[in-house]
């Protein structure tokens, strides 16, 4: 990923994430998160990963966001604009951000450094005999190219298939509970 | 008041699934389509359609023969087979007129003139085209059947100034009109 | 560096050329199109005057093109008209809104593949802008921003029908996601890759999804798994076409805009260009719609009957073309849809917003749900003994069976009427 690239959509996000607290309209909070989420994206697809950014925007953007959006809407927030900040909301803010960067210090400094290989079509080529000869994974790593679904696909129905199950179980409850909830009080 | 219950009607299947009656849509559409295309549409003939759909065209097409004898168009003056002008500006036309379109100057007719009787021809007569509404009342209470509907409808300008028909333009309109009661004629 | 500068040479030209050139006026040409169909539907003749007015210049006769200039003459309407801006709407969202309706429509211009590759002096160039291995996905995602416009318009119109529009396309746009990503999975089984140009090759090379009836070349009857995926197809080809009608705003479903209940829906407030472009986002929406169904069920740019390869070798000199062939193939079939999008609006009249939401929910969810299991099992089938095909087609059977019971028990009953 070109850095300039890092640079452009880590900035997006970061005037998104902080218009989200920045803002005191709701719609506009919403809508910065939704432009923070766009700039994770762009981040992921820099990483190869197009699958993962592009079910970031398909779920988070296109779906979560705008049930939110949808909620806020509906919901007359005109209170919530002229509200005076107290100290202790912002208290416990800063609280959380210095504990989550505490954090973060703590795994950063554990973990080794070092470079993840590039992408390039040596490195691609070696993968692709860990995979079965014809494979299509096999075939898109040799031709130099990084099948990300695929893969995504291979994983989780090999090495995390009972979890994957069980997802979906859990699911398929939460749905039918919903459903159960919501007709009973109708009547 | 009596409470009439609706039953629905009970949907078949084939109804119920709905792609039948889509289909059956999608021909009738189509079937419209096709017909106006080749301009066979119900009614194209009587219509003296273009040849695409019923419709007729405007300016190259008009409807012309086909208008009716109570058809009421531009108004207009007329004059008789003797040529005389057969208003005598009696203002009656102005005074009904509700969207007061028509104004009229009055003015005497010279004693040496044939019809000096008459003593009275309208020095101008304009009538707003831009406000009449051809409802038809100037012809209906002028006592000398001298303005008529004609079956004009292309009343057209670029300026309001054209739209103002003044005297000389409603007698070329109105043209020679024969047959009317001649009473200021002389008794034989 | 010039190799880069090169690069994005291409990719402008690229971009330039398939957008603005290609996709752009589609949108315009649909209009036309739409008032020219219904009209000869309704047996009228709709606009065939407006042309180049050559009588200006001095000329005998104006040049009538059929009216084909309609579209510009309105647009330059909407250009001149004031643009009004009323005092209680809220302003930022106000102008933001238009924007969000037209730009994701044509952002997911770039994953769709127009042509087979064209090359000269030995360099190919695929006719895609992003050949990217997420197509149908990407195509989703993108589309999904549109409703942010819809709804932001809804809202910050602050007014009753724009809000009640907004609001119910946003639960329409939801609701028919879930089925229009649901349905595609079959296909994207069958062709085992998310890759819209590899998709339409694999068509090309084997028949299209919908007319399996050639491979390799040859014309013939396809072998039994590929006749038995037809029925999966076809099922997906359904519930796919109802859902882009939906997530498009087109007329059987387009509540957010029903001005027989909402006047004009969410554009109530906008006038001049702001909604102009909400009605270019309906129409481009509509385009890529359309593109989507082409590449996935009828063979994209293909032409079919096995003649793919020989356009695909045509050349004179270093200049192989036969990609531009392909991509009037396409334009032809785009129109074709389009038409066919119009003959739609022009037949079936609205639905309830009630039985949009409960074909949404609770046919089309569960019936794309039992068709992505038959088509796993068709395509699964060689290599599964008999017993287990069995097994798998009774449980198929029996699954489908209990959804259609429950649907059916859960049915509202009509309550008598109490006097």
């Amino acid at each position: 990923m070109p850095s300039y690239l890092f640079w452009l959509f880590s900035t997006i996000m970061l005037i998104g994430g902080a218009a989200v607290i920045a803002f005191r309209n709701p719609v506009s909070s919403a809508l910065s998160m939704v432009t923070c989420f766009v700039g994770l994206a762009g981040l992921f697809i820099g990483l190869s990963a197009f699958f993962v950014g592009i079910i970031q925007i398909l779920v988070y953007t296109g779906a979560v966001m705008v049930l939110f959006l949808f909620i806020i809407m509906l919901l007359d927030l005109k209170d919530e604009e002229k509200r005076a900040r107290g100290f202790a909301p912002l208290a416990a803010g800063l609280a959380l951000v210095v504990a989550f960067v505490v954090q973060l210090v703590g795994i950063l400094s554990q973990s080794a450094d070092k470079t993840a290989p590039d992408l390039d079509k040596q490195t691609l080529t070696n993968a692709a005999a860990q995979f079965p000869k014809d494979s299509k994974i096999a075939e898109a790593l040799t031709d130099g190219r990084l099948p990300d679904i695929h893969l995504i696909g291979h994983t989780l129905f090999t090495q995390y298939n009972l979890p994957l199950q069980l997802l979906g179980v859990l699911l398929l409850v939460a749905t039918i509970g919903v459903v159960t909830l919501s007709k009973r009080q109708a009547d | 008041m009596a409470v009439v219950k609706l039953q629905r009607p009970q949907l078949k299947l084939g109804e119920k699934i709905y792609f039948g009656a889509l289909v059956k849509g999608f021909i009738l559409t189509l079937g419209h389509a096709i017909r106006s295309l080749r301009g066979k549409s119900v009614g194209a003939k009587d219509l003296e359609s273009s040849g695409l759909g019923v419709t007729m065209q405007f300016p190259e097409q008009r409807w012309d023969s086909h208008l009716p004898d109570y058809y009421r168009g531009a108004p207009a003056l007329v004059t008789d087979e003797q040529g005389r002008e057969r208003c005598v500006s009696c203002q009656l036309c102005e005074f009904i007129c509700p969207p007061k379109a028509i104004r009229i100057t009055p003015g005497e007719i010279p004693s040496d003139d044939p019809w000096a009787k008459v003593e009275k021809r309208p020095k101008e007569f304009e009538i707003d085209m831009i406000r009449c509404i051809y409802c038809g009342m100037c012809e209906e209470v002028c006592p000398e059947q001298a303005i008529y509907l004609r079956k004009d409808y292309l009343i057209t300008g670029l300026k309001r100034a054209d739209m103002l028909h003044d005297k000389k333009k409603l007698y070329e309109i109105g043209g020679v009109r024969t047959g009317l009661v001649n009473k200021w004629n002389e008794l034989k | 560096m010039p190799e880069l500068i090169f690069q994005l040479a291409i990719i402008l030209t690229k971009i330039v050329t398939l957008t603005f050139i290609v996709v752009l006026p589609l949108v315009p040409l649909s209009v036309y199109f739409e008032r020219r169909f219904s009209a000869i539907i309704q047996d009228r003749v709709g606009p065939n005057r407006v042309g180049i007015p050559l009588s200006l210049l001095g000329f005998k006769k104006d040049f009538h093109m059929f009216g084909l200039v309609q579209p510009m003459a309105d647009g330059l309407k909407l250009f001149l008209k004031e643009d009004f801006t009323p005092a209680h709407v809220r302003k930022a969202f106000y102008w933001l809104a238009p924007a969000l309706t037209v730009v994701p429509a044509l952002i997911t211009v770039c994953v769709v593949p127009f042509g087979s590759p064209i090359s000269i002096f030995g360099h190919a160039e695929k006719l895609v802008i992003a050949d990217i291995d997420a197509g149908p996905l990407f195509v989703f995602a993108v589309s999904s921003l549109t409703v942010y416009g819809i709804t932001l318009a809804g809202w910050s119109s602050n007014s009753k029908f724009p809000f009640i529009g907004g609001v119910r396309s946003t639960a329409q746009m939801i609701s028919y996601e879930i089925s229009l990503g649901l349905s595609i999975i079959p296909v994207l089984l069958y062709f085992g890759d998310l890759n819209l140009s590899k998709i339409v090759q694999h068509q090309a090379d084997n028949g299209w999804l919908l007319l399996p009836f050639w491979k390799d070349g040859k014309i013939g009857l396809p072998d039994l798994q590929t006749a038995m995926f037809w029925i999966p197809a076809f099922i997906a080809f359904l519930i796919f076409t109802v859902s882009i009608f939906a997530e498009t705003n087109r007329m059987p479903f387009d509540l957010p805009e029903c001005e027989t209940e909402l006047v004009g829906g969410y554009h109530t407030e906008y006038s001049s260009m702001k909604f102009a472009l909400f009605f270019m986002g309906e129409y481009a929406a509509m385009v890529i719609g359309s593109a989507l169904i082409i590449t996935l069920f009828l063979g994209g740019w293909s032409v079919g009957f096995g003649l793919d390869q020989y356009i695909s070798q045509l050349h004179i000199g270093s200049f192989h073309f036969g990609g531009l062939i392909h991509m009037g193939c396409f334009l032809t079939k785009l129109l074709a849809f389009i038409l066919f999008f119009i003959l739609v609006r022009w037949t079936v009249p609205r639905f309830r917003y009630d039985q949009l939401m409960k074909l949404g929910w609770v046919i089309f969810f569960e019936a794309a749900l039992i068709n992505v299991f038959l088509a796993a099992l068709i395509i699964a089938a060689p290599s599964l003994s008999t017993p287990i095909i069995a097994a798998g087609a009774i449980l198929l059977a029996v699954v489908t069976g209990a959804i259609i019971w429950v649907a059916k028990v859960s049915e509202d009953q009509p309550k008598p009427l109490r006097a």
